[in-house]
């Protein structure tokens, strides 16, 4: 039972986190980032080059990761996304442009890094034994330093200039813009946040769990399930949702033939969906 | 001066005709240059890209190196070696297009691929209509065994590496309890199942058989946990990609499993190194002709070709290896005709018989698979069963398999 819960306190968090980045997106400019996941891998990649190739310290790779990405979100942003947006008149013309960079990502990956599985160090060792369960020191940290991120999160969108304008621009478009607000530059630096999370979660689990250029179609898939579950573009139900799928993982893996896992959790996604489309959080549609 | 231009004019000439000669023998003499085109088909992007990228680079190194020697002999005239490869992303719907493109419009009959049961079926009314052959890393047992008789096995399968490896590990470390997990997809399923039967008719307590992973799981530890709970002396990770099997590792480590940790595929030295660093040690797998103490002095020149290919070794190419040279090893007992009538191919198969040029000891490399498939439909790739040890892979002996 210990055991159970320590799984899914960790991957819920794990969860919570790679989730933030995608509905972040989607809430500032109505993008489905299917690039998400590529992102994601890219950070770890940032990571085990500074970090496990050339032995830069941990967090200060970390921290790269983070930038790299911001940057590269940006890119997307200024260049693909601002121009199809104000072009387009139909919402797949982003989802295709998100689809296309995500294949673009993962190809420049796989052509520059190569195929192979990589991991870097443990960044502190050992393993905590917690009323009858296991927790590695690795996994203790990487589960401390989301919670850090997701409360750091939350605080700057509830409290801050920009985070305040980054949930008005979520929440109506034309009134935030008669209000003064740079539209552009708060969809860009929302991007950039998305993006910057999305290379922080890949930064940190590499630690644990290691990547390679074709692990993120596996995480993207894993993030539109915990916002589906949540209500996409909502902060609060991304994390809700992270952690609802972390327990049922952790849950049906101990309790469960494995193959049967992952079929219930997608029964019981679309039996949900068809009660509360919206998911947990989120606004009816209208 | 008048002479003087006319000898100028004459030169020009005979210079520009001079040139025009050579450039048309040079013509003639690529022209007359006989090459031997083969096909590759696999897995070249996503999670296991790695599986059809290893076949890629195998082939690229030893082309390269075969070409540099002016090309392969048969039948007295030398072929230079092209190749054509294709990803088929480990779908079946673009197996079967990327095979008919190499058949029908390439025109290659001999084929290195694809990667798993499910792409390597599809293509085989493919291959059987263009009368071509085709070299495949899948384990059913249907794909080899009559009626048909185009595809041929690459490497050892795990149900001939596996009761090998249980009797060794029963009679030597004294298992006689054993788990498995498996990824939930077709080939691993189908390796554990022949795995649990293997180990019933050791004798071999299984406390657990039924626990699998989704494609894409990057965190094993709720499924590790269950499977760690049972205390089995021997887990076996069925039919794990080398993306997979150092997290399984690690997650039953850390777990608190103090037993045995196997599998029957080919692994990588430098994933289960970073990956799951000390506690890939003891780890048991199979390999080709992977480790340095047993490699010929042309598998190590292989080697090094390879990482300049590829830009770094990759262990699971120690059984890649073979695929080409069975092929050129055939086609030289077969003759030309083979080139273009692969009945000629499949007559010669019983016949080859040479000395492994990968291996320092001397071993017979030939076709072997009667036992299983009911004709020679396997290369016998020597069943190299390693063990990690301080980071490295060393070898606990070297098996085969039945003719």
């Amino acid at each position: 039972m210990s055991q159970m819960i320590i799984n899914g306190m960790v991957l819920g968090m794990i969860y919570a986190l790679i989730a933030l980045g995608l509905t972040l997106i989607f809430s500032i400019m109505n993008v489905v980032n299917f690039a998400h996941g590529q992102m994601y891998m890219l950070g770890g990649f940032v990571v085990y080059y500074l970090y496990g190739v050339y032995q830069l310290n941990y967090f200060l790779a970390l921290i790269a990761a983070a930038l790299a990405l911001a940057v590269i979100g940006i890119i997307f942003e200024k260049f693909f996304f601002r121009r199809v947006i104000r072009l387009a008149k139909r919402e797949e013309n982003t989802m295709l442009l998100a689809m296309g960079t995500a294949l673009l990502l993962e190809n420049l990956a796989l052509f520059s890094f190569g195929e192979k599985q990589r991991g870097v160090p443990p960044v502190v060792t050992g393993v905590y034994e917690i009323g009858g369960g296991y927790l590695p020191a690795g996994r203790a940290l990487v589960f401390f330093v989301a919670l850090f991120l997701v409360i750091g999160l939350l605080l700057f969108v509830q409290y801050t200039r920009p985070g305040r304008a980054m949930r008005a621009l979520a929440q109506d478009k034309e009134a935030t813009y008669l209000q003064g607000v740079d539209i552009n530059q708060i969809s860009a630096l929302g991007f950039a946040i998305g993006a910057a999370l999305a290379g922080l979660a890949g930064g940190l689990l590499i630690t644990i769990f290691a990547i390679n250029a074709g692990s993120g179609t596996a995480v993207s898939t894993k993030a539109f399930t915990m916002i589906m579950i949540g209500g996409a573009g909502v902060v609060s139900g991304a994390i809700l949702g992270g952690f609802v799928l972390g327990f049922c993982e952790a849950i049906g893996y101990e309790t469960l033939p494995g193959s049967t896992t992952y079929l219930i959790i997608f029964i019981a996604l679309i039996l949900f969906l068809i009660v509360r489309p919206q998911g947990i959080m989120g606004r009816p549609q209208g | 001066m008048r002479d003087f231009r006319r000898s100028l004019f004459l030169a020009v000439l005979g210079i520009f005709l001079g040139a025009i000669t050579l450039l048309f023998s040079f013509e003639k003499a690529v022209a007359q240059e006989k090459v031997l085109k083969i096909g590759q088909l696999g897995v070249m992007s996503g999670p296991a890209a790695s599986w059809g990228l290893v076949n890629k680079y195998c082939i690229q190194a030893a082309a390269e190196m075969f070409n540099e020697e002016g090309g392969v002999e048969i039948d007295g005239e030398k072929y230079k070696i092209e190749f054509v490869s294709i990803d088929d992303k480990m779908d079946p719907k673009l197996a079967v297009s990327g095979m008919e493109r190499l058949v029908y419009q390439e025109k290659i009959k001999y084929i290195i691929g694809p990667n798993v049961d499910t792409t390597a079926a599809s293509v085989v009314p493919v291959i059987e209509a263009a009368g071509a052959i085709n070299i495949a890393y899948a384990f059913s047992k249907a794909l080899y065994s009559p009626p048909h008789s185009n595809s041929i096995l690459g490497m050892i399968a795990s149900y001939q590496a596996g009761p090998v490896i249980y009797k060794y590990l029963k009679e030597n470390k004294g298992v006689k309890s054993i788990s498995f997990i498996a990824r939930n997809d077709s080939d691993p399923l189908n390796q554990r199942d022949e795995g649990v039967e293997a180990a019933k008719k050791l004798g071999l307590n299984i406390i657990s058989s039924t626990d699998t992973y989704e494609p894409g799981t990057t965190d094993f530890f709720p499924v590790m946990s269950k499977v760690v709970k049972g205390n089995p002396d021997l887990i076996v990770l069925s039919g794990v990609a080398p993306a997979d099997a150092p997290l399984l590792i690690k997650a039953a480590r850390e777990l608190g499993y103090k037993g045995l940790l196997s599998t029957e595929t080919a692994q990588d030295i430098k994933i289960l190194n970073e990956v799951a660093g000390k506690y890939a040690e003891g780890f048991i797998s199979v390999g080709g002709a992977s480790t340095p103490e047993i490699q010929s002095d042309y598998m190590k020149k292989f080697v090094e070709r390879y990482k300049k290919v590829a830009g770094e070794w990759n262990d699971e190419a120690g059984t890649k290896v073979y695929a080409l040279q069975m092929i050129i090893y055939t086609l030289q007992k077969a003759g030309k005709a083979a080139l273009t009538d692969v009945e000629a191919f499949k007559k010669a198969i019983p016949e080859v018989k040479v000395r492994n040029p990968f291996l320092k000891e001397e071993r017979i490399l030939k076709y072997v698979g009667t036992a299983y498939f009911g004709q020679p439909r396997q290369i016998g790739v020597p069943m190299i069963v390693n063990e990690v040890r301080n980071g490295k892979f060393e070898t606990l002996f070297i098996g085969s398999v039945e003719d």
